[in-house]
């Protein structure tokens, strides 16, 4: 039997990863859109890991839930993304400033 | 080393290795193929936890759809990898320093007395897996299944409208043109007397 520590270390390894991920392709918009994919996936291991230990099916439906709403999410990431390349050619995100926030 | 640790290891080291290749090699279209190799191997993780039909959807929706989409995407537009690149060593140091600092928190959290605890096998399922996850969704959560639909029905639209190009100069119907029309507009009913016989 693994304990659970075991998942939750890996889940956490993996967040981590997407966290430097992010840091180190700031310019690239489509791999930020792939490291929040990462992070969602880390999630949603932690979530399968607590419902199978604590036997508790709650779990698994709110990973169905994220699952749900991360592909909305990629696919309306993804279009905007293609509306920013068509009218600015680019998609390095430190040329996307014209709104100055 | 039981069987089941030693799948746990193998499939656990897949998905963090194609994890740091996600987000470390230089072409896009690599980093997207480490990301489905990630994704086949953390289904087979859900697998092991029991929760066949997520590995199964993980599988199906993420490889099948959302990559397939990433990988259109990336094949779509021109970038320019090397201005896209520059800033990766800049941004080295800190962000190793961020995200193992982060690692270190949050694995003694989870290396502490509250997470390590020895949780006794929970039983087995009388039904199978998709059997008790359909049992829970149709009845006690279906009202957040049904707001699941309407968010997937948004995306849809949202991603059609922002994608769609209006295109000038092509010969298309206006269907609330066509719905307007009255049979003034159409028929010119022209009075005038007979023609005289020649």
């Amino acid at each position: 039997m693994i304990p659970l520590s075991y998942f939750l270390v890996v889940s956490a390894l993996l967040f981590s990863i997407a966290v430097a991920g992010i840091f180190l392709n700031r310019k690239n918009m489509i791999i930020l859109l792939m490291c929040i994919e990462l992070m969602l996936l880390a999630v949603n291991l932690n979530f399968i890991a607590f419902s199978h230990y604590l036997g508790d099916m709650a779990g698994q439906v709110f990973v169905f839930f994220i699952l749900t709403v991360a592909a909305a999410e990629a696919a309306i990431g993804l279009a905007i993304l293609v509306t920013v390349f068509r009218n600015r050619r680019t998609i390095n995100v430190e040329e996307l400033d014209e709104m100055k926030g | 080393m039981t069987f089941q640790l030693f799948v746990f290891y193998f499939f656990s080291a897949v998905t963090l290795l194609s994890a740091v290749a996600v987000v470390t090699v230089r072409n896009p279209v690599f980093s997207a193929l480490f990301l489905i190799l990630a994704f086949f191997s953390s289904a087979a993780t859900w697998v092991l936890l029991e929760a066949e039909f997520l590995g199964v959807v993980l599988v199906l929706v993420y490889v099948g759809a959302v990559m397939v989409l990433f990988l259109f995407v990336i094949m779509m537009l021109d970038i320019q990898i090397d201005t896209l690149r520059e800033g990766f060593i800049r941004y080295l140091p800190v962000g190793l320093i961020v995200a193992i600092a982060m690692a270190v928190e949050l694995i003694l959290v989870m290396k502490s007395g509250v997470f390590n605890r020895d949780i006794p096998e929970p039983a087995p399922l009388s039904v199978s897996n998709t059997e008790a996850l359909g049992e829970i969704l149709y009845t006690e959560y279906v009202f957040p299944f049904e707001i699941a639909a309407v968010i997937l029905v948004v995306a849809i639209i949202a991603a059609i409208v922002l994608t769609h190009r209006r295109r000038t100069g092509v010969k298309k119907q206006d269907p609330s043109k066509q719905v307007r029309v009255r049979s003034e507009d159409r028929v010119r009913l022209v009075k005038m007397k007979s023609e005289e016989r020649q």
